[in-house]
């Protein structure tokens, strides 16, 4: 499935990505599974998708855990920890 | 009940002549407002820049209304978030809340500011002498947001 992922704050300079569109494989079903999968391009992705760096998920505007399922078409976006007000 | 995010500054006296124009059952209204201070964790702050996530901030925003909402009487709220490059002493966050009674207005205040601060997705960025540097989050925000889960 087709999915578009979004970075922001530190992980968007960590990846020097902001946004991609990507063809997953079928196996990749789940927030857990996506971020196994980006961790295999290796360097910073290892590093920021392995470790215990908390990363926040969301999926079409909505915060989610690492269990939630991800759709053909779904806005997937990865940030951390928010500090605004 | 609405929300704003913008660059521009705001106007408290401006805003809130608005939020009470229209209405008559207004009994109290309760403001914050957040502002960006020049020293945090021991250095001298010189500018703080906000990020944001569009479309998911206002989501976000809008949700946290609705939740004051069904838990208070609330007759209105007003959420305007400033995002991009502040100094000190800039406002950053007003929080406007009506109701026929202060306790409702307090509380419903206070429960957005922590919802808000625990929830939306802003990031902060500040600026010292060494450099810049990404904002940590904090645990006794997630402490401040947990005290309204409720059991059911």
């Amino acid at each position: 499935m087709n999915i578009k992922i979004l970075y922001f704050a530190r992980i968007k300079e960590s990846v020097n990505y902001s946004t991609e569109d990507i063809l997953l494989p079928h196996n990749v079903k789940t927030i857990t599974d996506l971020k196994s999968y980006l961790a295999q391009r290796g360097d910073v992705w290892t590093d920021l998708f392995t470790t215990q760096q908390t990363i926040r998920a969301a999926i079409n505007h909505e915060l989610v855990d690492n269990t939630a399922i991800i759709n053909d078409g779904d806005e997937v976006a990865f940030f951390p920890p928010v500090t605004g007000g | 009940m609405s929300i704003r995010v913008q660059t521009e500054d705001f106007d408290l006296t401006a805003e809130l002549a608005a939020l009470r124009s229209s209405k008559t059952d207004i009994g109290a209204i309760v403001t914050f407002i957040g502002m960006v201070r020049d020293l945090n964790e021991g250095d001298a702050i010189s500018t703080l820049t906000l990020e944001h996530y569009p479309g998911m901030t206002e989501k976000s925003l809008s949700d946290i209304e609705k939740e004051a909402n069904s838990r208070w009487q609330i007759s209105q709220s007003l959420i305007i978030h400033r995002v991009g490059t502040l100094k000190p002493q800039d406002q950053i966050v007003l929080v406007a809340v009506t109701s026929p009674h202060r306790a409702e207005a307090f509380a419903a205040c206070e429960f957005i500011m922590d919802y808000l601060k625990t929830k939306a997705p802003f990031w902060k960025k500040e600026k010292t002498s060494q450099g810049e540097r990404w904002v940590e989050a904090k645990s006794s925000d997630d402490e401040a947001q947990a005290r309204w889960k409720q059991s059911d």
